[in-house]
């Protein structure tokens, strides 16, 4: 009776399946962590990692660590959206800046952002900049491209009845093409801002002395899996939040669309 | 009377192997201030292709279209337009909607409310003006395509069978509602249909394209007087009408399909 192809579950249930997931998950951890099987050198049980993540959050300022680290995704983040939205935007409208551009974005899509480390911290030295220029780089390119296809697909039977209306090209762009690519544009910042979270811990693992990638090379020195394990948990947990926040902004803003449920 | 619309020898032929796809023969035809004309037609006659000619949305490979004694080389406010698909803007309410045309134009918010509301009322949509596009069923849709671009007080209305797409009640009771206000405003309408019944109903001249590529075949006037009740679609005098009309584009529908005679 559950398992027929495309019958929905209760939401009820659905909460109750999701939660058993962790709760197995975890169950499984501490039988191999507590009972020995899996040594606890390689890996902490669940609550030495409670304990420790409580440690790091009262004693260690571990709550700076993660507001540096929130701080440089959300401005490379930022600052790569506001160059890559005007650029995006020209390109969808306008074919002979696509033509310009695309080839080289498409190119600079595919070059891995930790890959540029190296260069960046000879190039920025160490300090912020250089963090917040991975970030960038690894936002840019695909916001770019993203938004010029979104933008490029504008209904052009939109276009056509605007254009019978008076509507001017300026108007076109600013009137139908932006409004019309809104909601899209807007899910891809969601998107590529939930890859941002993965740059930043490898830029903060190298030449940082601050941020949770930071404390995770600290806590590697130490064999600390616990703290380890802790930051990566956290990091996760950030990210999730966030990209709900910007789910639910978008169901507000945009309440014409049906944004994928 | 002076034709405030003139198509001299418009030809149009589709690029492709062979010297392409002649879509439509030079075709001429005028059109006087406050006809009603409905350019009826197999399907790939070339109807909406001379309609989007004549909207500016697509250009002739010879010939020229004149209003007002201009030439006219590409979309605007002056030939108002509605589709077959729903082309309302799904990011603004039916208010918005309507006001779009003039927005653009730059009249102030007062006034476009005022001549909104008053096109709103006419289409009988009053005391929807909040509602946004997806809210609405298909007719009232069109409803709002044709409040939309009335509003904009274009010199004539184009309209490419934009009651296809809904079912027959509801295209019936459309047809009515715009005869009322052709009746009230006296616009000019040139009206591409497929549909016999509609074109007669509706038409001061109906005009049947032969298949493709496509020519003028018949231009008849249609001396059933106005105001027109429904209730004529079953008198004598139309029913004459539909039947030389049907006999004229059933041969070319027959054609259409390639079927020989």
């Amino acid at each position: 009776m559950l398992m027929k192809p495309l019958t929905p579950v209760s939401p009820g249930a659905r909460v109750v399946l999701g939660v058993a997931f962790f709760v197995v998950f975890v169950a499984v951890w501490s039988a191999a962590t507590f009972t020995g099987y899996v040594s606890a050198t390689f890996l902490a049980d669940p609550w030495t990692m409670l304990k420790s993540g409580w440690m790091l959050l009262t004693e260690m300022g571990f709550a700076e660590d993660i507001g540096m680290t929130v701080w440089r995704v959300v401005g490379g983040f930022v600052i790569a959206a506001a160059i890559a939205l005007p650029l995006g935007v020209a390109m969808g409208a306008y074919k002979p800046i696509e033509a310009f551009f695309e080839p080289f974005v498409s190119f600079a899509r595919y070059l891995p952002a930790s890959a540029f480390i190296p260069l960046l911290i000879l190039w920025a030295g160490i300090g912020e900049a250089q963090k917040l220029a991975v970030i960038f780089i690894g936002s840019f390119f695909q916001l770019v491209l993203m938004i010029a296809v979104t933008v490029g697909n504008t209904r052009r039977d939109l276009v056509e009845a605007a254009y019978t209306l008076g509507a001017g090209d300026r108007s076109l762009v600013w009137r139908v093409m932006i409004p019309g690519a809104a909601p899209e544009i807007a899910e891809t910042l969601r998107m590529v801002l939930g890859w941002a979270w993965t740059y930043v811990i490898v830029a903060e693992l190298i030449g940082a002395s601050s941020g949770i990638g930071h404390m995770i090379t600290d806590s590697q020195a130490l064999l600390a899996t616990d703290q380890i394990i802790f930051g990566i948990i956290v990091i996760g947990v950030i990210g999730l939040l966030s990209d709900l926040l910007f789910k639910a902004a978008n169901r507000r803003l945009f309440p014409w669309a049906q944004l994928g449920r | 009377m002076k034709p405030i619309l003139q198509i001299r020898g418009v030809e149009r032929r589709f690029a492709g192997a062979g010297g392409g796809t002649l879509a439509l023969q030079a075709t001429d035809l005028a059109v006087a201030e406050n006809d009603f004309v409905t350019i009826l037609g197999p399907s790939g006659c070339g109807k909406s292709t001379l309609l989007r000619i004549v909207a500016g949305l697509d250009q002739p490979t010879a010939g020229q279209v004149l209003l007002d004694g201009q030439r006219i080389d590409g979309p605007g406010a002056d030939r108002g337009m509605v589709f077959q698909s729903y082309t309302l803007f799904p990011w603004l309410n039916v208010l918005d909607n309507v006001c779009f045309g003039l927005r653009e134009r730059g009249l102030p918010r007062t006034q476009q409310l005022e001549i909104a509301h008053g096109f709103i009322a006419k289409v009988g949509l009053a005391g929807f003006e909040s509602h946004y596009p997806k809210q609405l069923s298909g007719g009232m849709q069109q409803r709002t395509a044709i409040a939309r671009a009335l509003a904009n007080g274009p010199r004539m209305l184009l309209m490419d069978e934009p009651f296809g797409a809904l079912d027959h009640q509801t295209r019936e009771l459309m047809q009515e509602l715009l005869l009322g206000i052709w009746e009230a405003e006296r616009k000019t309408v040139l009206f591409v249909t497929h549909d016999i019944d509609e074109a007669v109903f509706m038409a001061s001249r109906v005009v049947v394209m032969s298949a493709r590529p496509g020519r003028i075949k018949l231009d008849r006037a249609v001396e059933l007087p106005h105001p027109r009740h429904y209730s004529v679609k079953t008198t004598p005098a139309f029913t004459s009408l539909k039947a030389e009309l049907t006999e004229c584009v059933r041969a070319e529908v027959r054609a259409a399909q390639g079927l020989k005679d």
